[in-house]
């Protein structure tokens, strides 16, 4: 790297970082989280074009507050000017001297801001596309332009989307405080999925063209870390944080470099990151042994086993599938028994984890998915029945949108097809 | 979730229609295109020139074979592309319901390159 993109990229990160730092003190100042997110986004553009030519300024978060109040000030003035109210009245706006930081913006404030904006950018009223595009600029700090391009979207659909979903949240009364003590548990419970979806957009990009889409796996560990500073007691949000350590670890050799699938099995196991899975399983034992089990404590015990097995046929199956028989128990889904079958065949035959996915035929949630008949035609397939197998999979791979997914199952078929 | 939204036209069918209810039609269009595109939903929108002038072309062995005309001998044509960006399958044929009035519509979900191992 040469020392100018070293400089880009500190800047790069240390903007990240202080993006809803800035967007915090701003909201309270002004009192509107709507305009002041504009205005952040504004003063970190500014940031990013002078700061690698001019160095970055001694207190670079005064710096940003102060480009934003002067942004909001500016807007707020013309705001006025246009509805012609009395010059007398824009006298009292704040000059800019007096909203350089003070003595409020201390690091307390700045941990407790982060979090009102997580649950604020996660409100309910908004749709999932539109929680992610805002958490990520607003609390991730990413431009528009970024995120687009991690999406594979048009700047302008980006742009609009991240505007009316704060007009939503406006409409809608959410407030830039935190959740009353009732609400918090089932706020907290979208926060983290809204970050898991960022993860497994990224996870799920192969190589190649979709390379800043994998940036994002990065962004949501990097949110996921600062939500558990914040919440450091939340089993939840330490056991979220595992998973994405444990999955993110088989990165580099899920895919090959042509952009095709390698199941978990055929994975070369020396590529996996061996400090992410330190990291991960350490988080995750700690956790379970002190919180109340949670479906993301249990999904990241079970990548952990995944994870610790030295090959393929090492994997502790029977513990996989007890931690399955928990997770039905805690938060039961068709994705979940999808998974729970799988273990089932491994530990007791593949019949009896047909037998358990033929309980998915009757549910409309997943009934025709080819993730369904995916697993099925690889149970099928374990249990010696090629043709049944061969047309599992021909299905799956007509029913998938993904490129590389339709790829494998296509490669599993004509295998199965030379074999016979 | 990225879908397009592919409208099968019969141009008669619009050609015969009283001038107001084509303009009702049409509004009917525009409307939903305003709120797509303010809802960040809208990827990008495309009209199609009419069949009328479309060349069909079939490379066999090698030769290209260029024939006046559509492809087929259906009398509804395609008249045009939008193409969104949603959160569900749900969500695109509510946005295709109304544009399919008079036409015929077809929604279809765009592949990605994104997937998951199995």
């Amino acid at each position: 790297m040469t020392s100018d993109a070293t400089i880009v990229a500190t800047v790069e990160d240390l903007l990240r970082e202080l993006a809803p730092q800035v967007l915090g003190a701003l909201t309270r100042r002004f009192g509107s989280f709507e305009t002041a997110e504009d205005a952040t986004q504004e003063a970190l553009i500014a940031a990013a074009s002078q700061w690698p030519d001019q160095g970055i300024p001694d207190n670079p978060r005064g710096w940003l507050i102060t480009v934003g109040s002067r942004r909001l000030t500016d807007q707020l003035r013309s705001d006025l000017a246009r509805v012609r109210r009395e010059t007398a009245a824009a006298a009292l706006l704040p000059p800019v001297e007096l909203v350089t930081p003070g003595p409020e913006d201390d690091p307390a404030t700045d941990e407790d801001d982060t979090l009102k904006l997580l649950f604020l950018c996660c409100h309910p009223s908004l749709s999932a596309p539109s929680q992610v595009a805002l958490t990520l600029r607003a609390v991730g700090g990413l431009t528009t332009a970024q995120i687009a391009s991690a999406f594979l979207a048009p700047e302008s659909t980006m742009a609009q989307r991240i505007s009316r979903a704060k007009q939503t949240i406006r409409t809608a009364g959410a407030r830039f405080s935190l959740p009353p003590e009732d609400e918090r548990a089932e706020r907290l419970r979208v926060v983290l999925q809204v970050l898991y979806l960022i993860f497994n957009e990224g996870y799920a990009a192969s190589s190649g063209p979709d390379l800043q889409r994998a940036d994002l796996t990065a962004e949501a560990i990097r949110l996921a870390r600062d939500l558990r500073r914040l919440l450091p007691d939340d089993g939840e949000v330490a056991g979220l944080l595992a998973l994405m350590l444990l999955t993110d670890a088989r990165r580099s050799a899920r895919t090959t470099a042509d952009g095709s699938l390698v199941p978990l099995a055929d994975q070369d196991r020396s590529r996996w990151d061996r400090s992410s899975i330190r990291e991960g399983v350490d988080l995750i034992t700690a956790t379970l042994a002190q919180a109340p089990v949670g479906p993301y404590q249990l999904q990241a015990a079970i990548a952990a086993i995944h994870d610790e097995a030295q090959t393929a046929a090492d994997t502790d199956w029977r513990q996989i599938l007890v931690l399955y028989e928990l997770l039905e128990e805690l938060a039961s889904n068709p994705i979940v028994t999808l998974n729970h079958a799988v273990a089932v065949a491994m530990v007791k035959g593949p019949r009896a984890g047909l037998e358990m996915l033929s309980t998915l035929d009757a549910d409309d949630r997943l009934a025709g998915h080819h993730r369904l008949e995916a697993v099925r035609a690889h149970l099928l397939e374990m249990a010696g029945d090629v043709a049944g197998a061969r047309d599992r999979y021909r299905i799956a791979a007509r029913r998938t949108s993904s490129i590389p997914e339709q790829r494998y199952l296509e490669a599993r078929a004509a295998r199965l097809t030379e074999a016979s | 979730m990225k879908y397009v939204v592919l409208i099968y036209s019969n141009p008669r069918t619009w050609e015969e229609m009283p001038a107001a209810e084509r303009d009702r039609a049409l509004g009917v269009h525009h409307t939903s295109l305003k709120e797509l595109r303010e809802s960040g939903e809208l990827i990008r929108v495309d009209g199609l020139a009419s069949a009328a002038a479309a060349k069909t072309i079939r490379t066999r062995g090698g030769v290209p074979v260029v024939t006046d005309g559509p492809f087929g001998e259906a009398k509804e044509f395609l008249a045009g592309v939008w193409a969104i960006d949603v959160e569900s399958l749900d969500r695109a044929l509510e946005i295709a319901a109304p544009v399919a009035e008079y036409d015929t519509v077809e929604v279809r979900e765009l592949m990605d390159l994104s997937g998951l191992e199995m």
